[in-house]
């Protein structure tokens, strides 16, 4: 059924889909309209489950992994600075081996305070063994979240998993969303069967202390099942496309790559623009591509390789800054591509810090630079030059 | 013939890795004895975290989770609403957290529990300190206490934090101290809150050697002294009602307690002249709010 959505509402409606029995959110914007629409629904009567109004982010997070401990499909969102405040229980999920579902709008930390979209929020996370999906449009959003389930509970996996919107662009921005029956959803996402549930009957302990000759393979363990999450992850979305009709690409979806002289690698809303303005460059002439990174943890890096294999020159555009050298997803392309005599150029670009509009004009910098000879590494797009701060 | 009133079934069993004369392995004990094995534990960081034993050994016979330091109020309130997603309502959820883990650190989310009125069992044992991590100051530990970061010359100079005050201000159905040096007093008052429904809240005084600086063989002396000097009264509030469950008449003298611990061996004269007249004063106190409530219907 066609429905106008907002991302926010695509994510509580999935929620609801996914038949999730126990959530736990605290406010914080541009997230709230998430927490809101799943209390509208349980209110109504409409979405049975526990839905626990906890008194910080950090203990929604700590709920939901004791919830899951006992075998029940948990779900909770959050934004910024309640992103990081969860970061010390964001490894507790990974390490308990927790199938968690998270929604995250992403928007800018503070200081200086920002509500608007920028994704240093979730690229801050990426050591902390979650999946982290990062979606363009609301039905993506959607569809991303029933997906997540699939992959997080899947038993070579069991981690948990993230799903991003952008703060306003998607978060509060009405679409039509295809937005699937209950019983389609039931037959795509069956009930969650906790392998290892805590139960009195059977009483075990899980998070105890390990000594330095077991700690090792207990990390090396969750990295396993990263690692597997790759193939889940395409697994599932094929069976998506067979069930519903529609994917999303995979965790690398390209457009117009195949010849092209420069790809930009580009993740979140911004990959809308970035195939609008490579349509008008290639009417020009001018041969560039996009690849949507989709995901980003697990890193897909054959899929990174291989398409760096056929390019010449890589930008990656970040909407986000590490501190260091360049962006993350700089950082990450460039070093699955790196080697000491072959391989394309690659060039980070980062843009649309703190909710400034990245537009077809920004893109269109990026695809000009990179396809000239000698640009810097590392290049701020849109930068304002400030001569004089306000008195 | 004594009436035995303990359960004799054991559920913690022989191996854990608790200091001789530990008093925090006997409120585990005498706490699992008084809930039985219908009961799922969640555990901060505490001695406890350690004392279980390492992986793959625990020496609990009960479901065990470990938590994040903070955050058991919250695991507390996600295992409960997880068993009741999974409509399994006759197992007792209990979180079980030290002093600093719950009247420190892990105070908003105790609050939290607290104020959402989840039906399960918050018990803080208090042994006065950070003791997993080698002693250090917490808001639970007594005035003029040493400690590592309140060394001699600097030596604790605030008050103990009054965590049942700021549990009875919730307005929850129970709340209790306890010492596990009275078993039969704990064991009850363990079954009384197993029998609630809602927040319940257990403040358990559990000695320790190398924390207080006292030979293992006084433990149960000395908290049997907490008690009797009045240091650390029994009693409970139900509902707002104040009841003192062991009555004491004049009490011992503090400086009986004092002695017999390092921590406070530095103490001048003066010094425990002092902690007697805040004793007194809270003793006092306590039986005024025990006579002004003992009305309140719970």
């Amino acid at each position: 059924m066609q429905r106008m959505l907002t991302g926010n509402h695509a994510q509580s409606l999935a929620a609801k889909l996914a038949r999730v029995q126990v959530v736990a959110a605290y406010p914080i914007t541009p997230q709230t309209t998430i927490v809101e629409g799943i209390a509208e629904m349980v209110a109504a009567g409409e979405f049975p489950c526990e839905f626990l109004e906890v008194e910080s982010e950090h203990s929604a997070l700590q709920a939901c992994i004791s919830a899951a401990a006992v075998g029940a499909r948990t779900y909770t969102a959050t934004s910024s600075q309640g992103l990081l405040l969860m970061h010390e229980l964001l490894h507790w999920a990974s390490g308990l081996r927790m199938p968690i579902v998270m929604g995250v709008v992403n928007r800018a930390v503070a200081p200086p305070w920002s509500i608007y979209a920028d994704h240093t929020d979730t690229v801050a996370q990426r050591d902390t063994g979650w999946i982290q999906y990062y979606c363009e449009s609301n039905q993506e959003v959607l569809d991303t979240v029933l997906q997540a389930y699939r992959v997080a509970e899947e038993f070579r996996v069991m981690l948990p998993a993230m799903v991003m919107e952008d703060a306003f662009y998607l978060s509060h921005t009405f679409e039509p969303v295809d937005a699937p029956s209950a019983e389609e959803v039931d037959a795509f996402l069956p009930p969650l069967e906790m392998p290892y549930a805590l139960d009195v009957d059977r009483p075990a302990r899980f998070g105890s202390f390990m000594a330095p000759d077991a700690y090792m393979e207990a990390r090396r363990n969750v990295a396993d099942g990263m690692e597997a999450s790759g193939r889940v992850i395409e697994d599932v979305e094929r069976e998506f496309r067979e069930r519903f009709g529609r994917d999303h690409g995979g965790a690398l979806p390209l457009f117009a790559c195949d010849d092209a002289d420069a790809v930009l690698v580009v993740s979140g809303t911004a990959a809308s623009t970035a195939r609008h303005v490579a349509r008008e460059m290639r009417a020009e002439g001018k041969r560039v591509g996009v690849a949507k990174l989709r995901v980003f943890r697990p890193w897909p890096v054959a899929a990174v390789r291989a398409l760096a294999a056929k390019v010449p020159r890589l930008a990656v555009l970040d909407r986000s800054f590490t501190f260091g050298f360049g962006g993350a997803l700089f950082q990450e392309v460039r070093n699955a591509v790196q080697s000491p005599r072959a391989g394309p150029l690659v060039r980070g670009y980062v843009a649309g810090l703190g909710g400034r509009d990245i537009v077809p004009a920004t893109i269109r910098a990026i695809f000009d630079d990179v396809l000239a000879k000698d640009g810097p590494e590392v290049s701020w797009v849109g930068l304002q030059e400030v001569t004089e701060w306000p008195a | 013939m004594a009436r035995l009133t303990i359960p004799a079934e054991e559920l913690m069993t022989p191996g854990h890795l608790g200091c001789p004369g530990c008093g925090a392995t006997l409120a585990m004990r005498y706490l699992l004895k008084g809930l039985g094995p219908r009961t799922m534990l969640t555990v901060p960081a505490c001695c406890w975290a350690v004392m279980s034993g390492p992986f793959p050994r625990t020496c609990v016979e009960v479901p065990f989770l470990d938590c994040a330091f903070e955050a058991t109020g919250a695991s507390i309130q996600g295992l409960r609403a997880g068993l009741d997603a999974r409509g399994v309502k006759d197992v007792t959820v209990v979180g079980f957290a030290g002093d600093g883990g719950t009247a420190d650190i892990g105070l908003q989310s105790l609050s939290g529990f607290l104020e959402r009125g989840v039906d399960a069992i918050y018990v803080m044992y208090d042994n006065e300190a950070y003791m997993n991590t080698g002693v250090q100051r917490s808001g639970a530990t007594p005035w003029g206490a040493w400690t590592t970061t309140t060394p001699e010359g600097r030596t604790k100079p605030q008050e103990k934090k009054d965590i049942m005050a700021i549990v009875a201000a919730h307005n929850v159905p129970y709340a209790a101290t306890a010492c596990v040096a009275f078993p039969e007093d704990l064991v009850k008052k363990v079954e009384k809150a197993r029998g609630i429904r809602g927040p319940r809240f257990l403040h358990v005084l559990a000695p320790c050697p190398p924390g207080w600086k006292y030979a293992p063989e006084e433990t149960i002396r000395l908290g049997r002294l907490a008690v009797d000097t009045r240091v650390f009264p029994l009693y409970e509030v139900e509902g707002g009602r104040y009841t003192i469950t062991r009555k004491i008449g004049k009490g011992k003298p503090v400086a009986e307690y004092l002695a017999k611990q390092g921590r406070f061996g530095h103490l001048t004269e003066a010094e425990v002249a002092e902690i007697q007249r805040r004793v007194d004063a809270r003793w006092a106190k306590l039986e005024a709010l025990a006579r002004t409530t003992a009305e309140v219907t719970p």
